[in-house]
């Protein structure tokens, strides 16, 4: 077999590994869903009476921001699932064998498109029942859901390279919320950003969290799209090529302890 | 020609920070022997373990193992050696065959053996009842067997095994020494590390001895004996107060110095045969009474604390300096 061959099995190989572990091992999965849970419910009935959204009930607002953050709160199964295999030395015996260095890497992400479909799903559904409706049509909603997943993907390359730096899973936890706090809140996902400072209006507006809710709002909710579609293509693809370069380049030197 | 030798490193060299782990380490294992590495806690055994498997880099030297070199040939070299680490590393949330047959896929083996080999090699580890149990209801034990299998899965050339044994109970170990003779007669090398000297001075061919990352020294266990010089006779006396009576009564006998360690008295004697016998009249009618008395060979122990200056299972250097 060719190495472009030997990548593909060995990924593969990783991805069912990676996947077997979603039903044996549910809790770290349950832990990062339920945790976007508790912000649709926290922001639909506490803050969200005083957010103003105008041309949206704040429910329909919500949920495609509440989306794009669960993405990436499945980023933290990754790293966490990472920084522990190389607290085991289960990366070491990888590193041992003669398969392709990006295996364990592309195995895992691409096993983590499953839990990424997982959350999206639990979430559709919460959402619907507290009043969320798409109003547009059935393609536009797939193609939503798969610039949503695609976003994803490339969150888990940015979380596989945080729990390859980090020198624990704590660790990796916490750096994780670092990056995503500001992130997720200084975006258009909760608030409009119109009604920010300018300096954080600014980010806002910068901000790929902000271009691929604009994105999902224009094709789950009718908001003018403007670039935001292809903007969000354009900036999942980036962070994807970007972080998984970083993380294969990072698997390479990982060491324990 | 001598076969080219299936281990050797030169002048390996390894700083992490400012703590130099090997500071220039020469190590040779001819094709189908078995390398044992002793050392005390921190010597530097890991270390060159991990770069020979090429997970680390070193700073200095060079290394050829399986006829590869180990910093040009890397992707080719992982294909020819098997690695089990200090610490078992296996996936908790597979089954013990599930593991097994990864690693055999991840090794690239044709179609259809992962499976056949992992079903094998966790009959002969003795897992094969626990084989479609998940690895974390495993005991620490079992983990370790499954973690050894794994390395012997590809049937590699080559074979790392650092501390196999620790953690293992006394038949475990046992099977795992014969699993390792077996690979050995099929022309397996082993490189070995150990905290065990029984388990070197029965596995090893060879032995080098490291300490504070360098080899202090080499040979065969009969050589590394030798060294120490020959055989002693040690008394275990009835009464402590009897030590002086006893050496008197012995006098003749001593080669050398005679020593002694709570109550046990050791003498070296130049002549082996009826040297007990002889013992036993002398102090008979000296009348100094005896619990126990017989002739030893200097033991691994002896040559290992000589080196090193300290037993072989001692405290780590570092945990006694913080808890100073
Ligand atoms: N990742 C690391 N970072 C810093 N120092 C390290 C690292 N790994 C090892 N060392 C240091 O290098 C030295 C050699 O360590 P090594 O693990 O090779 O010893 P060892 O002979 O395998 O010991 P043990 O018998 O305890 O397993 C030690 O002083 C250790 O503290
Ligand atoms: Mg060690």
């Amino acid at each position: 077999m060719s190495n472009l061959g030997y990548a593909v099995s060995d990924t593969l190989v990783l991805a069912k590994r990676n996947f077997l572990r979603i039903p044996r091992a549910p809790d770290l999965l349950l832990a990062f869903t339920v945790q976007p849970l508790m912000f649709v419910l926290l922001f639909a009935y506490v803050f969200g009476g005083a957010i103003a959204t105008p041309g949206h009930s704040y429910i329909d607002f919500l949920i495609p921001g509440i989306l794009v953050q669960t993405m990436s709160f499945g980023g933290f199964v990754t790293a966490l699932g990472i920084a522990e295999d190389l607290k085991k030395g289960l990366i070491d015996r990888f590193r041992s064998l003669p398969m392709s260095r990006a295996a364990v890497l592309s195995g895992r992400t691409l096993a983590d498109i499953a839990t990424n479909v997982i959350q999206i799903t639990v979430m559709l559904v919460v959402g619907v029942i507290i009043g969320f409706g798409f109003s547009t049509s059935f393609l536009e909603v797939v193609a939503g859901l798969l610039i949503l997943l695609l976003f994803g993907y490339a969150f888990s390359w940015v979380f596989a390279f945080i729990g390859l730096t980090s020198s624990s899973p704590e660790a990796a936890q916490s750096l994780g919320f670092i990056v995503i706090f500001p992130l997720s809140f200084v975006s258009s996902a909760f608030v409009p950003p119109e009604t920010m400072p300018a300096a954080l209006q600014w980010f806002a507006e910068w901000n790929p969290f902000s271009i691929v809710v604009d994105a999902l709002r224009a094709l789950f909710i009718g908001d003018p799209a403007g670039n935001s579609v292809w903007g969000a293509v354009a900036w999942s693809l980036g962070i994807a090529i970007v972080f998984a370069f970083l993380a294969v380049w990072k698997y390479k030197r990982a060491v324990v302890r | 020609m001598p076969a080219e030798a299936a281990i050797e490193a030169r002048g390996l060299r390894k700083a992490y920070g400012s703590v130099e782990a090997l500071k220039g380490v020469d190590l040779a294992a001819p094709a189908g022997t078995v390398l044992g590495l002793l050392g005390p806690n921190g010597a530097g055994k890991t270390t060159a373990v991990r770069i020979l498997t090429t997970l680390l880099p070193a700073d200095g030297g060079s290394a050829r193992v399986a006829g590869v070199d180990v910093r040009t040939e890397a992707p080719l070299l992982r294909s020819r050696i098997g690695l089990a680490g200090q610490y078992a590393a296996v996936d908790e949330n597979l089954t013990g065959y599930e593991n097994l047959e990864m690693v055999g896929r991840l090794y690239h083996l044709p179609k259809g053996q992962p499976r056949e080999r992992a079903k094998r090699l966790l009959e002969s580890f003795e897992l094969a009842d626990a084989g479609d149990r998940l690895v974390r209801t495993y005991s620490g034990g079992m983990r370790r067997r499954l973690d050894l299998a794994a390395a012997l899965v590809a049937e590699p050339p080559v074979l790392f095994l650092d501390e196999p044994t620790t953690g293992l109970d006394p038949r475990s170990r046992l099977t795992l020494w014969e699993t390792i003779e077996a690979r050995v007669a099929e022309g397996t090398t082993v490189l070995l590390t150990t905290q065990y000297l029984d388990e070197a001075d029965r596995l090893a061919d060879r032995i080098s001895v490291i300490d504070h990352g360098l080899v202090i020294a080499e040979g065969s266990s009969d050589e590394l004996k030798d060294q120490l010089g020959g055989e002693s006779l040690e008394v275990t006396l009835e009464e402590e107060a009897a030590t002086e009576a006893a050496i008197a009564a012995l006098a003749s006998l001593c080669a050398a110095e005679p020593r002694r360690d709570d109550g046990v008295l050791r003498i070296p004697v130049a002549q082996r045969r009826g040297a007990v016998a002889e013992a036993v009249r002398r102090l008979g009618e000296a009348g100094v009474g005896i619990d126990d008395i017989s002739m030893r060979r200097p033991t691994l122990d002896d040559v290992f604390l000589e080196l090193t200056g300290h037993a072989a299972e001692a405290e780590d250097e570092e945990e006694e300096v913080t808890s100073r």
